[in-house]
């Protein structure tokens, strides 16, 4: 009953972000310099004043602003997003090309971070002075310092180029001939590299969280009280501990998404991965306004839909927030 | 100069501020951190000046490996000397990650410090408005601000600003919401303290700390952000900076690695040394927190 409230209530303010996203995005293509007239007459090889008009005039650009952006958002609900002139696509289907690839990454960085981040932070948990820790306190300082892009060329020049173990570029070897294992193979091998890259800035995070995290539930009565009813210390740190602490890394997952488009921007960029972050690069580049837009259109709908599955998860995961606004 | 400067016989009481630097000055990798940053900020005022070589001047064969030829740090793809365009870079650098953290803070505070005093629909609203830029593809946004309306320094630390205030704001509205209730900001209310002075001279100074160290880790952040935009060759192009030295030659790593890692090394090294120093300011300014 409340929870369906709680859903409900959520999903409207996640659409009014949406609506305020488009606004926001829409208004500031308009205030800049240049318009979709100038790229298609660059595009044409240059036009003269009155085939601009007269593409001006077709793509509604002589009319006032509210009316473009009135018949922009309702073109987007309806998910035209527009017709890219430098791809000469329609910009919905670009995207809808790209974004599997960027998805991939994606989750496989997130899920690799998670998964090294936090069973490196429960280990060192267990041993606050050990090896571990300090290796967990070297890494989440390495991965908040050094810059993406740059970690992702050294193990470009270490393990593409100096020992030849992953490819240099791309997400696949298009003159590979075989099965459908065979190719899967492929893009796994192509997708390493990136992978790993992508997921150092969240390992850090994760693995200093949970360590922490951990540790305060390490010291909680309730683990005493399972320790001293005769439990295992594994028991204990598998089956009691872990459940709460990892809680904390769940909701800091849920707010990298932001993070994640943008360091996926820059590791697409290094390793030529054919996703949405190098679509966003080259139409940005080209001035290639329905693209860009539709872009930051779909980043701001994945960052807004990634919260709302946090939030499910965290329900799922912690009963003490059930019913909670 | 006064002549105060004579020891007391009296123990007298320490200012907090002492405290914090004593505690601050017995924590190595803190004072690691400060010992680096200075000499970074010493070589990015000192170094143009002494080595006066042109970051622009092609001055010898490109991918001259570091050492030959009386270049420290070689030559990159267009035969320029790296050293010089480091020094020269770590001032682009430096100053667009402190003024875009400037307007970080001056940003995040007052919207977090209005939400925080005021509460009830103020609070609702600006939080609104605050989760809405947390909806924002920080980098796609910044970018797409750089491209559109140019490459200009003060456009670039603009882009940055306004896609990373958020943090800011949430944590000097929490704090705002926990000094509001102490005592002594109601006794200064009781005796007439208009709201602007109850905000920033009562309030504000006791709320500080976290919102301190928070602004020294966002100069870290946006030196990584202006890294990535110039690495994307979103940036000014009269200007060197270390993000641009490495998105420029990364063409060539198979020639010549170093011109891509040693910049990235500078990065490294200067965006570890402010985390350090945060860290070590959080320890010091939050002592409560010292054992987690």
């Amino acid at each position: 009953m409340n929870a369906l409230r709680v859903t409900t209530t959520r999903i409207f303010y996640a659409v009014l972000l949406l609506l305020a996203v488009l606004v926001l995005n829409f208004t500031m293509m308009h205030l800049a310099p240049g318009d979709v007239a100038d790229t298609i007459a660059q595009s044409m090889g240059g036009a003269d004043e009155e085939t601009m008009a007269q593409i001006r005039a077709d793509y509604g650009l002589d009319k006032p602003f509210i009316v473009q952006l009135g018949s922009y958002l309702g073109r987007v609900i309806r998910f035209d997003l527009g017709y890219s002139f430098y791809y000469n696509q329609p910009v919905t289907s670009l995207i809808l090309q790209r974004l599997p690839a960027t998805l991939l990454l994606v989750f496989t960085a997130q899920l690799f971070a998670m998964i090294v981040g936090v069973v490196l932070g429960v280990i060192s948990a267990r041993r606050p002075n050990g090896i571990l820790s300090h290796f967990v306190t070297f890494i989440s300082l390495f991965g908040y310092s050094a810059p993406v892009f740059w970690t992702g060329i050294l193990l470009l020049i270490a393990f593409s180029l100096k020992i030849q173990w992953f490819p240099v570029a791309g997400m696949r070897d298009v003159t590979l001939e075989g099965g459908f294992w065979v190719q899967t193979l492929d893009i796994i091998r192509h997708m390493v590299l990136p992978t790993i890259t992508l997921g150092s800035i969240f390992l850090a995070l994760y693995s200093r969280l949970s360590r922490a995290s951990m540790m305060e539930t390490l010291g909680s009565d309730y683990v005493r009280t399972a320790k001293a009813k005769g439990l295992t210390e594994r028991e204990v740190v598998y089956k009691h501990a872990l459940k709460n602490a990892l809680s904390p890394v769940i909701t800091l997952a849920g707010l990298q998404f932001s993070a994640v488009i943008s360091g996926a921007v820059l590791v697409e960029t290094v390793f030529a991965w054919p996703g949405l972050g190098t679509l966003a690069f080259q139409s940005i580049l080209a001035r290639d306004t329905p693209t860009i837009l539709g872009i930051l259109f779909f980043s701001a709908l994945m960052v807004i839909v990634g919260n709302l599955l946090t939030d499910f998860v965290l329900r799922l995961v912690d009963p003490r927030l059930k019913g909670r606004a | 100069m006064s002549e105060q400067t004579v020891d007391a016989p009296v123990a007298r009481a320490r200012s907090p501020l002492s405290e914090a630097w004593e505690m601050f000055r017995h924590n190595h990798s803190a004072m690691l951190g400060l010992a680096l940053l200075s000499l970074i900020v010493l070589a990015a005022i000192l170094g143009p000046m002494l080595y006066q070589t042109d970051p622009f001047d092609m001055v010898w064969a490109p991918f001259s490996p570091p050492g030959e030829e009386g270049f420290l740090l070689g030559t990159d793809y267009l035969g320029r000397d790296l050293l010089s365009q480091i020094l020269h870079g770590a001032r682009v650098t430096l100053i667009i990650g402190l003024s875009a953290a400037i307007v970080t803070v001056v940003i995040g505070v007052t919207v977090g410090a209005l939400a925080g005093f005021y509460g009830g629909i103020i609070e609702e609203m600006l939080m609104r408005f605050t989760e809405f830029f947390q909806v924002l593809p920080t980098l796609l946004f910044s970018m797409v601000i750089v491209a559109l309306f140019g490459a200009s320094l003060p456009m670039i630390t603009f882009a940055i600003g306004i896609v990373s205030w958020t943090a800011v704001a949430r944590i000097t509205r929490s704090e705002f919401q926990r000094v509001r209730e102490l005592e002594y900001v109601m006794a200064s209310r009781a005796s007439g303290a208009t709201n602007a002075k109850l905000m920033f001279q009562v309030i504000l100074p006791n709320a500080l700390p976290p919102i301190i160290v928070q602004s020294a880790l966002m100069v870290g952040s946006a030196i990584l952000f202006e890294a990535g935009l110039s690495f994307l060759g979103l940036t000014d192009p009269n200007v060197v900076s270390w993000g641009q030295i490495i998105g420029s030659n990364r063409q060539y790593i198979l020639e010549a690695g170093f011109t891509v890692t040693i910049p990235g090394l500078a990065i490294f090294i200067t965006v570890l040394a402010i985390s350090l120093v945060g860290d070590g300011l959080n320890d010091a300014l939050n002592p409560k927190l010292r054992k987690r």
